[in-house]
C-alpha cells in the first residue's frame, strides 16, 4: 500500500496550529506545577489543594447540577418549538434566529441586571437559589448554541414526511416525537447539550453579580490568593470540557446519523 | 356500495384552487390511480383521503363511515411516500414493525408479521439493515411493507416511484400490482406517468386543474379519451380540426379534404369537431403524384425517431403536423423528404365536438 504523502506546508500549518492551542496549556501546567514557597517546579501541591478542598467538589457539583438543569429545561422548551417552526409554522424560523442572537449582542452585565429587576418580586426558592434564578438566566444563555444546533439537526432530515409517515401508521404526536424526531436529531441535541454545558461550566458574570458560588466564581477566589492552584482549577476546568466533547464523540458515533442519510439520497 | 368515496371534495390554498369538488368511488380490493401533470390535485386528493389535509368541502367515506374529520393516526390508511420516508434511526425489520408495536401487538405475532412482509416485498435478505445502507428501491419496498404491515383499510401511493430509474420502476410497479393483487387491499395510488397508471391499475381517473376528466378503465381511456385533454394526455395522438359536412354519411372536412369516419354518423351538419387518431392507426404509402386517395391526407415526411420496434414519424401536412408510427423493419421504405399518403381508418378513429362534449359512443364520465 502506497503512504499518503502530506504536503511541507500542511505539516507547518499543522504546528503552528498545535502550538497555538498547547503553548498555553503547557505554560499553565507549569505553573500550576510550581511550589508556594520556591516558585520552582515542579510539586503537586496546587492539585493537592484543590482536590483537598470542599469547596471545589461543592462548586463543581453545583456547576454541574446546573448546566444539566440548563440542559433539561432548554431541550424540554426549545426540541418541542423547533420541531413546530419547522413543520407548521416556517415563517417564523427567521424570527426566532433573530430571537436567538440576542443573547450574543447584549452583555452579560446588561443581561443580568435586567433579570435581576425583572425577578426581583419573584418568590424566594427561585431568587435566591442558584437552581431557580440562575438556571433561568442560563437557558437564556445557552438559547442561541441550542436554537441553532437543533435547527441544523431539523433541517437535516425531512421532518414532513417522517411525521406523516408515523401518524400513518397511528402513531400520536408524542409517540413520533420520542421515538421518531428526537433519535434523529440526537447527535444535535447532543452537540447543543455539550455547549451547553461548556457555558455553564465557565460563566462568571452572571454567578458573580448574582452573588453565587459557582465554579467559575470558585477559579477566582482562589486566583486571588493561590495563582498556581487557579492554575490547576484553569487545567482541571479544561479536561472537564474535554471529557464532554469525547462524550459527544462517542454517544454520537456508531449509528446512522442524518448526515449519512442525507448523503445517500 | 362503494367502499372509499370521496363526495364533492374541494379545497383551496388562497386564490388557488387545488381541488374543485370531486367525486371518486372505488369497490373493495379496487387498484384506482390517479393520472394527471403537475399542479392537478391528484396528491392534495390523496393526502385528504390519508388525513394530512382537511377539505374545505366534502367527505371523504371508508365502508359507510365519514372519516373527513378524524386524525390520521386513526384512519388505519397504510401510506407510500414520494420521497423516502423510512425512519433512519431503524432497521428495516424494526421500521415495518413501528405500526404494530404502535398497536400493541404481541411480539411474536409482530415478528412473524414483519417477516413474511419482508419476504414479500423480496427483502428477508435485509432485514438488519439501516436505510442508508438501501438502495432507494428497496428502501420503497421496505415503505409499502411498512404500510402494510398495519392491515390498511386503503393503501396510497404517492408517487412512490418518481425518484427511482427506469428499469427499477417498472420492476417494482409490476411488484406492487402482484401484492396488491394477492393481498386484496384497496389501492389508491398518485402518478403523472401515464404508462405507470394505465398498466398497473383497474381504473385510471385522469385529471386536470382540481377536477376529475374522466374515470375508466385503462383500455378505455386508451381507445375512448372523453375530452381533449384525456386525448392529449393519455397515449399520442393526431388531432385534426374539421367541419362535420354530412352527419348521415360520417364526412367531415378537414383542411379541404373530406374524410369518412364512423363517429360522424349522426352529427349535425356545420359542427366543429376534432377528429382524433392514435399514431398507429395511420397506414402511410408512398406518394408519386402528391395526390391523396380516399380518406387520406398527403404530406411529407420530416423526421424519424426510433423508438424500438415502430419508429415514429413526423409528416408535415397541409394544414396540421400528423405523427405516425410504423414497424422499424417498414422504415427504410420511407425516408425523410418523401412525400406520403397517410390513410384515416373510417372505423377506430374518435371524434369530440369542440365545445369538449364527449363523443356519443365514449363512456360517460359520470357512469362510475
Amino acid at each position: 500500500m502506497r503512504r499518503r504523502w502530506i504536503a511541507p506546508s500542511a505539516v507547518v500549518w499543522l504546528v503552528v496550529a498545535a502550538a497555538f492551542f498547547l503553548i498555553p496549556l503547557i505554560a499553565t501546567l507549569l505553573f500550576s506545577l510550581k511550589s508556594i514557597q520556591t516558585g520552582k517546579c515542579c510539586t503537586g501541591a496546587a492539585y493537592s489543594f484543590v482536590i483537598h478542598d470542599d469547596q471545589f467538589w461543592s462548586t463543581i457539583r453545583l456547576s454541574f447540577q446546573l448546566a444539566l438543569e440548563t440542559i433539561a429545561i432548554s431541550l424540554l422548551l426549545f426540541v418541542p418549538t423547533v420541531y413546530l417552526v419547522h413543520l407548521k409554522m416556517p415563517r417564523l424560523r427567521p424570527v426566532l434566529g433573530f430571537m436567538a442572537l440576542v443573547p450574543f449582542v447584549v452583555p452579560p452585565i446588561v443581561l443580568v441586571v435586567g433579570l435581576l429587576n425583572l425577578y426581583k418580586g419573584a418568590p424566594s426558592w427561585f431568587y435566591a437559589k442558584p437552581y431557580g434564578f440562575l438556571a433561568a438566566a442560563y437557558v437564556i444563555l445557552a438559547f442561541p448554541y441550542m436554537f441553532f444546533a437543533l435547527d441544523a439537526g431539523f433541517r437535516s432530515i425531512d421532518v414532513h414526511t417522517l411525521t406523516e409517515a408515523s401518524q400513518s401508521l397511528g402513531a400520536s404526536w408524542l409517540t413520533t416525537l420520542v421515538r421518531v424526531i428526537l433519535p434523529n436529531i440526537r447527535v444535535a441535541a447532543l452537540g447543543g447539550s455539550f455547549l451547553t454545558l461548556a457555558i455553564v461550566m465557565g460563566e462568571f458574570t452572571m454567578a458573580s453579580l448574582s452573588a453565587f458560588r459557582t465554579f467559575p466564581t470558585y477559579i477566582q477566589f482562589v486566583n486571588e490568593s493561590q495563582p498556581y492552584a487557579a492554575a490547576a482549577l484553569s487545567l482541571l476546568s479544561f479536561l472537564i470540557v474535554w471529557a464532554a466533547m469525547l462524550a459527544l464523540l462517542f454517544v454520537g458515533r456508531g449509528r446512522p446519523r442524518p448526515a449519512q442519510l442525507a448523503a445517500t439520497r | 356500495m362503494a367502499y372509499l368515496e370521496l363526495q364533492e371534495l374541494r379545497r383551496a390554498f388562497g386564490p388557488v384552487v387545488a381541488l374543485d369538488g370531486i367525486d371518486v368511488s372505488m369497490d373493495r380490493g379496487e387498484f384506482l390511480s390517479l393520472l394527471g401533470p403537475s399542479g392537478c390535485g391528484k396528491t392534495t386528493a390523496l393526502r385528504l383521503v390519508a388525513g394530512f389535509d382537511r377539505p374545505d368541502a366534502g367527505s371523504i367515506v371508508i365502508d359507510g363511515k365519514d372519516v373527513t374529520r378524524i386524525a390520521p393516526s386513526r384512519r388505519d390508511m397504510g401510506m407510500v411516500f414520494q420521497a423516502y420516508s423510512l425512519f433512519p434511526n431503524m432497521t428495516a425489520e424494526q421500521n415495518v414493525e413501528f405500526g404494530l408495536r404502535i398497536r400493541k401487538n404481541r411480539r411474536a405475532a409482530r415478528r412473524k408479521r414483519v417477516s413474511e412482509l419482508l419476504e414479500l416485498v423480496g427483502l428477508g435478505h435485509a432485514v438488519k439493515r439501516y436505510p442508508h445502507q438501501l438502495s432507494g428501491g428497496m428502501q420503497q419496498r421496505v415503505a409499502l411493507a411498512r404500510a402494510l404491515a398495519i392491515e390498511p383499510r386503503v393503501l396510497l401511493l404517492d408517487e412512490p416511484l418518481s425518484a427511482l430509474d427506469a428499469k427499477v420502476r417498472v420492476q417494482l410497479r409490476e411488484e406492487i400490482r402482484r401484492i396488491q393483487t394477492q393481498l386484496g387491499i384497496t389501492t389508491l395510488y398518485v402518478t403523472h406517468d401515464q404508462e405507470e397508471a394505465l398498466s398497473i391499475s383497474d381504473h385510471v381517473a385522469v385529471m386536470s386543474s382540481g377536477r376529475i376528466e374522466q374515470i375508466g378503465t385503462p383500455s378505455e381511456m386508451y381507445r375512448a379519451p372523453a375530452t381533449p385533454f384525456v386525448a392529449e394526455f393519455i397515449g399520442t395522438m393526431n388531432r385534426l380540426e374539421a367541419v362535420v359536412v354530412d352527419g348521415e354519411r360520417g364526412e367531415v372536412e378537414h383542411g379541404g379534404t373530406r374524410l369518412t369516419v364512423d363517429a360522424a354518423r349522426g352529427r349535425s351538419r356545420g359542427e366543429r369537431v376534432l377528429v382524433l387518431v392514435r399514431p398507429e392507426l395511420l397506414e402511410l404509402e408512398p406518394s408519386t403524384d402528391g395526390v391523396g386517395s380516399d380518406n387520406s391526407l398527403v404530406g411529407e415526411v420530416i423526421t424519424h425517431t426510433f423508438l424500438g420496434s415502430v419508429t415514429r414519424l413526423k409528416i408535415l401536412g397541409r394544414e396540421a403536423e400528423l405523427i405516425a408510427d410504423v414497424p422499424t423493419a417498414r422504415v427504410d421504405s420511407l425516408p425523410v423528404g418523401l412525400p406520403v399518403i397517410a390513410h384515416v381508418p373510417v372505423a377506430g378513429t374518435r371524434l369530440l365536438s369542440l365545445s369538449e362534449r364527449p363523443a356519443s359512443d365514449g363512456p360517460d364520465p359520470g357512469d362510475r
